[in-house]
């Protein structure tokens, strides 16, 4: 046969370029913006869950996401519909039950993995930019073998926003009995860009219909792939979006709980 | 350095500058050029002026100028790129415009390097399984379920993606294990394909071609020319595909009870070495290679019927003409197309007895 390929020699060397990147662009930046976004964000929320007050408008029924379901002895009345079976201590979150497996869903989710793995851990920080490590096994033990978790807190997270659909439309009140303001927008917003986030999960992708061979002896699980393929597109984009409607409900509960403003009412 | 060309006709360009890298694998370094440019010109183009005019000795990798042969990758301005793609237009005026070889692989000479890792790589990728009960050419596939598989099918193995990705890239001590998002796609493509009879695909990636070091940074899918959505849709499905199988409790425990889907932790790899000597008989009628760099392994190997110093046919000289030249063009030549690059005595596919592969369920008991 002939060949025409280079013949191998052994092991060889790879150029010799003194720079560790020659990019010229502002690849930093992107890096630079995931770790203040994401750890502005983090700082707001722990504060926010151990603050353990003004999360809850009992004259509208707004509970806010990082309180529901609440479960310790200081809900008050209203705002806690499955128990108050956890003590009053100051290190239990009032959504104990739930924030762990939120966390965690975000944290294995494949999209939070490329931004914490490429910005807080450097492997790399940017494409063709070193990686700041000496050794790497990436997921291949643990404890990050343990991202492999994810879909079992995919399924948490769907149950988890099953219950914040149940506080947004349990808000539909006033004195009156029905009720419609502001804060009832800003709820259902926040809990369909939840339910957009949580669907378009890559693992999501897979159970719906990805792992399937044939697609063609499967048509409603290839088209329910299809829907979620499209929303798995835009899995950073609703990453981003519901950390910030998270965020704004959060506050704007807290807000109206501590009275810094009123709720903006349209119907009673 | 250098002289500065002179447009022969037409409206002369505007002079760039370029930094690129000279050397060999005993060393080198970044040399400035200045270099004219015209409008609508790629950086290959103005790699091919340096070479007819300041750096006749420049050596560069080339083929097709259509980002279809992903020969010409190189990284420019750092970034992994088909130089052949990339447009001049696209940097400001004053802008030094840095050539250099791809990082990851060993340099040959200036922008050429050897991407041979690649080709053990594919070797060690087990090949399609033909489903037993189908013949050849009674295949039948419905569009929508061949339609994952087509994306991949558009890699033209620039390597780019096996390039920037940081696990060999960075480490090399990990191209032994990894294998690598090229091949990935490949992993995914078949595991997806409709007729495709090979089951632990999932395993093998996890095990034999180191899926799980892929931290999904998705560095392959920013720098594929084909924009093929590597980490999403190959990578990530696959991941999740070997939940499935090793991850997931409630398979584990149904395996546990039931006795059944229980594939074995795969067992293909190989001793991979050169040379000739003793003989030995494949028994394998499948087709597909194994190869690789696992030399504790090649013992097992052999006795599964791998044997990488099987005497090959002798191979044949090129098909010159009287001068010993290739010829120029098939007009003058003696036979009716382009002389194959594999010698024209080889038949393709290649009979099962001259290659290697070992089934990784060879050893099971048939059922």
């Amino acid at each position: 046969m002939t060949s025409t390929a280079t013949k191998p020699r052994g092991a060889r060397a790879r150029a010799a370029i003194a720079a560790k990147t020659l990019r010229t662009d502002r690849w930093w930046f992107a890096p630079l913006i995931t770790v203040v976004g994401l750890s502005a964000w983090v700082i707001y929320a722990t504060v926010r869950v151990f603050m353990h007050k003004w999360f809850w408008v009992g004259e509208f029924h707004y509970l806010t996401p990082f309180y529901s379901p609440c479960l310790t002895e200081r809900c008050g009345a209203g705002s806690a519909h499955m128990g108050t079976f956890l003590p009053d201590w100051w290190i239990i979150p009032d959504a104990a039950l739930t924030l762990p497996f939120l966390l965690l869903f975000r944290l294995t989710c494949y999209y939070y993995r490329k931004a914490y793995y490429r910005s807080f851990w450097l492997t790399p920080p940017a494409c063709a930019v070193p990686d700041g490590h000496k050794a790497y096994s990436g997921e291949t033990r643990f404890p990050l073998l343990g991202q492999n978790l994810h879909r079992y807190f995919f399924y948490a997270a769907a149950i988890i926003s099953l219950i914040n659909t149940y506080d947004a439309i349990y808000a539909f009140h006033s004195p009156k009995g029905f009720g419609f303001g502001l804060g009832n927008l800003i709820l259902i917003g926040n809990v369909v860009m939840l339910w957009a986030y949580t669907i378009s999960c890559h693992s999501c992708r897979h159970i719906i219909g990805g792992r399937l061979k044939h697609f063609s002896k499967h048509p409603l699980r290839y088209r329910a792939w299809t829907g979620v393929s499209w929303l798995n597109v835009r899995h950073m984009q609703l990453a981003w979006i519901t950390l910030g409607t998270l965020a704004l409900t959060d506050f704007y509960v807290m807000a109206v709980a501590a009275g810094w403003f009123n709720d903006l009412r349209f119907i009673n | 350095m250098g002289t500065e060309p002179k447009q022969a006709t037409g409206k002369p360009g505007a002079k760039r500058q370029f930094r690129i890298w000279r050397g060999d694998e005993t060393g080198g370094d970044l040399q400035d050029y200045t270099v004219e440019v015209n409008e609508g010109e790629v950086v290959l183009d103005v790699i091919h002026r340096l070479q007819a005019t300041d750096a006749p000795d420049l050596a560069c990798r080339w083929n097709c100028k259509a980002g279809k042969c992903g020969s010409c990758s190189m990284e420019i301005n750092g970034k992994p790129r088909l130089s052949c793609m990339t447009r001049m237009s696209t940097f400001e005026d004053g802008e030094t415009v840095t050539v250099t070889p791809l990082r990851t692989f060993p340099v040959i000479r200036d922008l050429v390097t050897d991407v041979s890792f690649n080709y053990e790589k594919a070797r060690e990728t087990p090949a399609f399984a033909p489903p037993a009960d189908v013949a050849p050419g009674d295949y039948r596939m419905q569009q929508v379920d061949v339609e994952r598989s087509q994306e991949f099918r558009k890699c033209i193995e620039c390597f780019l993606c096996q390039n920037v990705c940081h696990v060999i890239r960075d480490h090399e001590e990990n191209k032994q294990a990894f294998s690598g998002p090229r091949f990935f796609i490949r992993a995914a493509e078949l595991d997806m394909h409709p007729l495709d009879a090979k089951t632990d695909r999932k395993e093998y990636a996890q095990a034999e071609m180191g899926l799980g070091f892929c931290n999904i940074t998705k560095c392959c899918t920013e720098v594929c020319p084909e924009h093929i959505t590597i980490t999403d849709n190959a990578i990530i499905p696959m991941k999740e595909r070997v939940v499935d199988r090793r991850y997931d409790p409630l398979v584990w425990l149904g395996s546990k009870i039931f006795r059944r889907g229980q594939v074995p932790q795969t067992s293909v790899t190989s001793g991979h070495s050169s040379g000739a000597g003793s003989t030995g008989a494949a028994d394998s009628g499948v087709h597909s290679h194994s190869g690789g760099s696992h030399d504790t392994r090649a013992e097992r190997q052999a006795q599964q019927g791998v044997n990488w110093h099987r005497e090959v046919p002798h191979p044949t000289a090129p098909a010159v003409d009287a001068n010993g030249k290739l010829p120029l063009t098939e007009l003058t030549f003696d036979k009716a197309a382009a002389p194959s690059p594999f010698g024209d005595d080889v038949a393709f596919p290649l009979p099962p007895e001259h290659l290697n592969f070992a089934h990784p369920q060879q050893d099971e008991p048939k059922h």
